[in-house]
């Protein structure tokens, strides 16, 4: 946890003196079944991970129906919702995914264009 | 009893019982049952308290699990908070009576994306129900989501669909919601939440802040519709319902001693009615504290238990200024027969002071209460109120047959027939004690103006404090009118001056006749002795006579002799 925790701070002051981001999106969408929002939201996100990220995400998806508990632990109110664990700061996105500009931003990938 | 009700109620609306002491009298039985209800108010006016003790009285009295779904306050605020009140969540929680589920929602963290919904709530909902098979819900408060969450028209719409589930999964629930500018709360959940709607408030009035509860509505049932007063204390929520009560307590005509012979002597010979209400009346400085203390002392010495609600003087200066008099309350006290409240009126409100009384009431079952005075409560309150406040207390008194004396305080301004508090109607023995001025002096009068249900002096007594009490004596009522203290005392004299005077008057002229009596008795002795004297001289005189009478005849003898011829001339003349 520790060792955890010093690389990180090592990642983000890489990424203050600007040299390329080689960090991972570790990212939980919490869906509820196979709603038209559930599904939209599943390949909206699928999109941005593969056209703005490359693969460089950790994309879980998970269905609250199956695991109530999770619903709880991670505070889930809104379906959809995308957490965005790491890198911090912790975020989260709610809604369909479709806004796509917002999703981007909100994942600090266009800050430096 | 409550339980009977609703099944009494079987045709109509279910109801259930929330347990909260006085809330199921005013809504007939409890909140609907299987149906959601909207408890609103200002910040601080017990919403979440509300919530939380029906679910606690739910899960502990009727066997009814519940979900406490919070927005604002984590699990263990929560379980601190409401454990001054007697509550343990933890016991609960763990016994899975109670499950706590603190929503929490960061308004900088959350980016909105799209069109959401709030199944992630539904399914948190539905899984803590059935995760304890719960049958009561509170979502406290859920308007906390608007603050929360973007886009008000989608959550308007999932509000709507989850008090639609709820009713659909029968779950009796209470959603709380911030009171709102010019709508029952801010956000307009009265659209949503419609069956019933109960309304707390919280109100300041002279410094004192009361607490009142108003079932705004109720559909298919009939309810209280006044505001009640309630209170938070450490037993819960009390509401106190004042119109609950009615006027069917049984009476007894059993008497019970005042405590002064004198007393009980001007009351028919008996004292007062056991179960009755004494008011004892009287300017400042004439003696109520002190006709009270004689008659708790007489309870005690009874063995009976007695309660004695101060509201001016601490319970040591009670007992130390009742010693004066010579009556010893501190042994009482250790005895354990008498019990003495004593704060200051405003400490707190009104309902918090009746709250208090009734739970000391219920707790020490005391036959003989005192409240000395009643007039310091209205300090705290209107006289209305106050006259609510006492028609509660006198009602629940009475029921258990426990004799109240309440002393108030009449203005030396006003008609001393007028107590401030209106509380004359609701007395049944009213003393009244006044001053009475004559001669320089402040004297302390007495009289009975009125004993309902028995015979009763209508006499004005003279009041004394000795060192043995509480002294009644009679006024002196004379030609010159009525006389109290010195000037009764100097009038006894008076009185008796002229008796004495009268008495030696009788000794002189008795004197006087003894003395004539001997100088006739004198007189008839020298009299008697000038008659002797007289007497004797006559007798002397009456014997001289004989002598002179006796010697004239031995001298004609002599002679006759001497001349014997005499003799025979006259023989030879025949």
């Amino acid at each position: 946890m520790k060792q955890k925790k010093v690389k990180d701070s090592t990642k983000s002051f890489e990424r203050v003196l600007g040299k390329p981001l080689k960090n991972k999106y570790v990212l939980r969408l919490y869906v509820t079944g196979m709603t038209p929002k559930s599904t939209q939201a599943i390949q909206n996100i699928k999109k941005i991970c593969d056209e703005e990220l490359h693969g460089r995400c950790d994309l879980e998806v998970i269905d609250i129906y199956q695991r109530p508990v999770l619903a709880r632990g991670e505070q889930i109110i809104a379906t959809p919702t995308l957490i965005k664990k790491l890198p911090l700061p912790l975020r989260r996105f709610i809604g369909d995914m479709s806004d796509t500009e917002r999703i981007v931003l909100g994942l600090d990938l266009r800050r430096k264009k | 009893m409550v339980k009977e009700k609703t099944r009494l109620l079987r045709g109509g609306l279910q109801k259930v019982p929330t347990g909260i002491a006085g809330l199921d009298e005013i809504t007939n039985g409890g909140l609907p049952k299987g149906r959601p209800t909207l408890v609103c108010g200002g910040a601080g006016s017990g919403k979440t308290l509300l919530g939380m003790e029906f679910l606690v009285r739910g899960a502990i009295q009727f066997n009814e699990p519940g979900v406490f779904m919070s927005f604002e306050e984590s699990a263990e605020e929560l379980t601190k908070n409401v454990a001054s009140l007697g509550f343990d969540l933890n016991r609960l929680t763990a016994s899975k009576r109670l499950l706590v589920d603190y929503v929490h929602i960061e308004r900088s963290e959350i980016e909105e994306t799209g069109e959401y919904d709030l199944e992630g709530l539904f399914i948190r909902l539905g899984n803590a129900i059935d995760s304890i098979g719960a049958k009561r819900v509170v979502l406290d408060t859920i308007e906390s989501l608007f603050a929360g969450l973007p886009n008000p028209s989608i959550l308007r719409a999932e509000l709507r669909r989850l008090f639609r589930w709820l009713k659909k999964k029968s779950m009796t629930a209470i959603i709380t919601g911030e009171r709102g500018e010019n709508a029952l709360t801010r956000h307009g959940l009265e659209e949503y939440v419609s069956d019933c709607v109960i309304l707390l408030d919280h109100r300041v009035a002279n410094q004192i802040s009361t607490r009142r509860l108003r079932v705004v509505k109720y559909r298919g049932s009939i309810h209280g519709t006044n505001e009640f007063p309630f209170l938070i204390d450490e037993r819960g929520i009390t509401v106190m319902p004042i119109t609950s009560l009615g006027l069917k307590h049984t009476v007894t005509s059993q008497r019970i001693s005042t405590g002064i012979p004198r007393l009980d002597t001007m009351l028919g010979g008996k004292g007062y009615f056991r179960g009755s209400t004494i008011l004892v009346s009287g300017t400042a400085g004439t003696g109520k504290t002190s006709i009270a203390a004689h008659f708790v002392d007489a309870a005690c010495r009874r063995g009976e238990r007695s309660v004695f609600f101060a509201f001016e003087e601490s319970p040591s200066q009670i007992i130390r200024n009742m010693r004066s008099i010579g009556i010893d309350l501190q042994q009482w006290v250790e005895k354990g027969l008498l019990r003495f409240c004593a704060e200051r009126p405003t400490v707190y409100g009104l309902e918090a002071h009746l709250a208090s009384m009734e739970k000391i009431i219920d707790l020490f079952k005391p036959k003989v209460v005192i409240v000395d005075p009643v007039t310091n409560l209205s300090s705290v309150a209107s006289e209305t109120d106050v006259k609510a406040m006492l028609i509660r207390l006198l009602d629940q008194m009475k029921s258990n047959q426990t004799t109240a004396l309440f002393t108030t305080l009449t203005g030396a301004s006003g008609s001393l027939e007028l107590t401030e508090v209106g509380t004359s109607s609701l007395t049944d023995t009213w003393l009244l004690l006044r001053d009475i001025e004559i001669g320089g002096e402040r004297n302390r009068g007495m009289y009975i103006l009125k004993s309902r249900g028995m015979a009763h002096s209508n006499q004005i007594r003279e009041f004394l404090l000795t060192d043995k009490g509480v002294d009644l004596i009679d006024v002196y009522v004379g030609p010159s009118g009525m006389l109290t203290g010195s000037a009764r005392i100097s009038q006894e004299k008076q009185e008796r001056d002229i008796e004495l005077a009268h008495q030696q008057e009788i000794e002189r002229r008795k004197l006087n006749v003894e003395t004539k009596c001997k100088a006739l008795e004198a007189q008839i002795a020298s009299l008697h002795a000038q008659f002797q004297a007289e007497e004797q001289e006559l007798k002397k005189l009456i014997g001289q006579e004989k002598m002179r009478q006796r010697s004239a005849s031995q001298l004609r003898e002599k002679i006759a002799s001497i001349r014997e011829e005499d003799k025979n001339s006259k023989r030879r003349n025949r």
